[in-house]
């Protein structure tokens, strides 16, 4: 199927798929509208007032459609009536309507929480389907946070939802999060967990804190209980956890590292666990007994690919220095909003590589005339993206020698150049000039470097350079039909 | 002990990196995950037989051992990637038979026969 075609198949099956949604909503205002119009109403508020019609009052905590609705869940002894009554009673805030905040939020509105609100201020893309499953293909473009609503709406149109289509930043924090009691960290950064961590910790909020790449996640249950800065009582914050944040370039993403969907949907789905457990305990709203036993934080590894998946760790309390939570802290509602810390700088921020002069680096455009041209014939390209990119999509000629093969050390120290260049072709001549590929033009460049390093270009008598740019230089400028990775 | 025991089913790198066969040694399971098996081969889980003592005759610490990952077992030369300022790297949580080293005295604990030490780095990904 082209392009055009599969784009036509899917907007019919959207135009139907909303039409049936648009009779199921007409279905239920009918239903609605004839409810009002009744003689005897079956709404607690208008039995009130037609006392004479108390045979049919509904005199039960809940909506009569929330027992069927919520039956299932609602004769556990762990929830209850009473535990219902507390969801309904709650409201949670999802910050990030990714990998984790859509099945935690189609869990926790599929469990009846009062309130939902949801951050973000991303738009969905393609990239996001395998792994986001509250979004869909036709809603790639639009705001996450309107279209997890839309989604956890179908679910259960009972919860009142709040969307904010804009990232927490310290100047809206306050007001964004007071309103809620319960706080889900579902954000990607170090940036965003610390800034989250801290208006928890002011606002006195519970946070339940989630994380994934590749196919590991972690999960962790913060600020819980939610007691004042300086009381022994309160659960460990984030920074208690990780004082300091990790270097930036050691910060992988989901873009850059690769996940897989059901481990942050893994992920995803115990935050929405965690939170309910709190919520249907009562953790934040008077009387607040406890889970029962004493509260010892715990961090909950998961790797898909161990013999043992789940691991849960004994973690540390509060810190008694701790920067946000501490007797000593400093940090406060005014010195958040006022922008004093810079969450930014805080965690630090990396910069491009470049440390190649401009003559040693080659545009994608040049290197394809070099090619064509037939100068450098017999010319070496390596191309250093890790196995699974390289055998996605390539250059033509090129070979794969992965980045981290020139980080291993040598095996034998009498022996160290030798073992660096293993991978070079036998019958390359001594002068064939060497260029080095990469994803976008950093790695390429240490390695161009390294080479250089090693003696490689023979006191330049070779030319050793990198693409500038690498294979998404090469996508742009030479061959769009390429896929990029 | 039992843990000990139970690993040599399992696929492990087993490393006899002591010379000297009269040094005493440690037999203690070291993990990596959340990306640092990156930095040793690949492989999650290694048994290591280490020296009971330091070089100054002190029972060895966890400081020693991140110490002899990084001389013997890391196969990688990014060491910045697992220790920044001559300690562990920001970032990185370490567990001491399924628990925070905060909890053991950190660096200064000192190691026991059998012990299981899990190195994670945390995650930002979601």
């Amino acid at each position: 199927m082209d392009p055009i075609t599969g784009k036509i198949e899917r907007l019919k099956a959207q135009i139907s798929e909303t039409e049936v949604e648009l009779q199921q909503l007409k279905a239920q205002l009918a239903r609605l509208e004839a409810l009002l119009s009744l003689p005897s109403p079956s709404s607690e508020a208008q039995a009130n007032d037609q006392p004479t019609e108390s045979s049919r009052k509904w005199t039960w905590p809940l909506e009569e459609e929330e027992y069927t609705r919520y039956g299932r869940q609602l004769i556990l002894p762990s929830v209850g009536i009473r535990g219902q009554l507390r969801l309904k009673s709650a409201a949670i805030l999802v910050v990030g309507a990714g990998g984790l905040g859509c099945p935690a939020a189609a869990y926790l509105a599929g469990a009846g929480v009062g309130t939902l609100g949801v951050v973000d201020g991303d738009t969905v893309e393609l990239s996001n389907l395998h792994r986001q499953i509250a979004h869909n293909t036709a809603r790639v473009g639009i705001k996450k946070a309107d279209s997890l609503i839309q989604y956890c709406r179908g679910l259960n149109p009972e919860v009142r939802y709040v969307g904010y289509g804009e990232h927490l930043t310290p100047q809206n924090a306050q007001d964004v999060v007071s309103a809620y009691d319960v706080v889900l960290d579902c954000t990607d950064h170090p940036t965003s967990r610390y800034l989250i961590s801290d208006i928890c910790v002011l606002l006195g909020k519970p946070l339940v804190s989630a994380s994934a790449l590749r196919t590991d996640g972690q999960l962790i249950v913060l600020n819980n209980p939610p007691a004042t800065q300086g009381s022994a009582d309160g659960g460990p914050c984030y920074r208690c956890v990780f004082p300091k944040p990790p270097p930036a370039d050691s910060v992988v993403s989901c873009g850059e590292g690769g996940i897989l969907g059901p481990v942050v949907g893994v992920m995803g789905v115990l935050q929405a666990l965690e939170s309910i457990k709190l919520l249907a305990a009562g953790t934040g709203k008077e009387n607040y007994q406890g889970p029962g036993e004493p509260l010892t934080p715990s961090l909950l590894l998961f790797s898909a690919y161990s013999p043992t998946p789940f691991r849960s760790i004994k973690m540390r309390g509060r810190r008694s220095n701790c920067f946000a939570c501490s007797a000593s802290s400093m940090l406060t509602l005014k010195e958040l909003k006022t922008g004093s810390l810079d969450y930014v700088q805080f965690c630090g921020v990396t910069t491009p590589i470049n440390i190649l002069q401009p003559g040693e680096r080659v545009s994608a455009t040049d290197y394809k005339s070099i090619l064509a041209s037939g100068i450098n014939r017999g010319s070496l390209l390596l191309d250093v993206r890790e196995k699974e990119h390289f055998d996605i999509a390539k250059i033509p000629g090129a070979i794969n020698i992965p980045f981290s093969t020139f980080q291993t050390k040598s095996r034998s120290t009498s022996n160290g150049y030798s073992a660096h260049l293993e991978w070079l072709p036998e019958d390359v001549s001594s002068d064939t000039p060497i260029y080095v590929v990469c994803r976008v033009g950093n790695d390429s460049q240490l390695v161009a470097k390294k080479l250089k390093d090693l003696g490689l270009d023979r006191h330049g008598e070779r030319f050793i350079g990198d693409i500038k740019g690498g294979m998404k230089a090469w996508k742009l400028e030479v061959n769009q039909t390429m896929p990029f990775t | 002990m039992t843990e000990v025991m139970a690993t040599t089913t399992e696929t492990t790198v087993t490393d006899n990196t002591s010379k000297n066969d009269d040094t005493p040694t440690l037999s203690v399971i070291v993990e990596f995950t959340g990306g640092l098996e990156m930095l040793f081969s690949d492989q999650r889980r290694h048994v290591l037989s280490i020296p009971t003592t330091d070089k100054s005759g002190k029972p060895v610490t966890v400081a020693y051992l991140i110490e002899y990952l990084c001389e013997n077992t890391m196969r990688d030369t990014r060491k910045e990637l697992f220790i920044l300022d001559d300690h562990l790297r920001p970032g990185i949580l370490v567990l001491i038979n399924d628990a925070d080293w905060e909890l053991e005295g950190e660096e200064t604990y000192e190691i026991q026969n059998g012990d299981n030490i899990l190195f994670v780095s945390t995650l930002h990904g979601g």
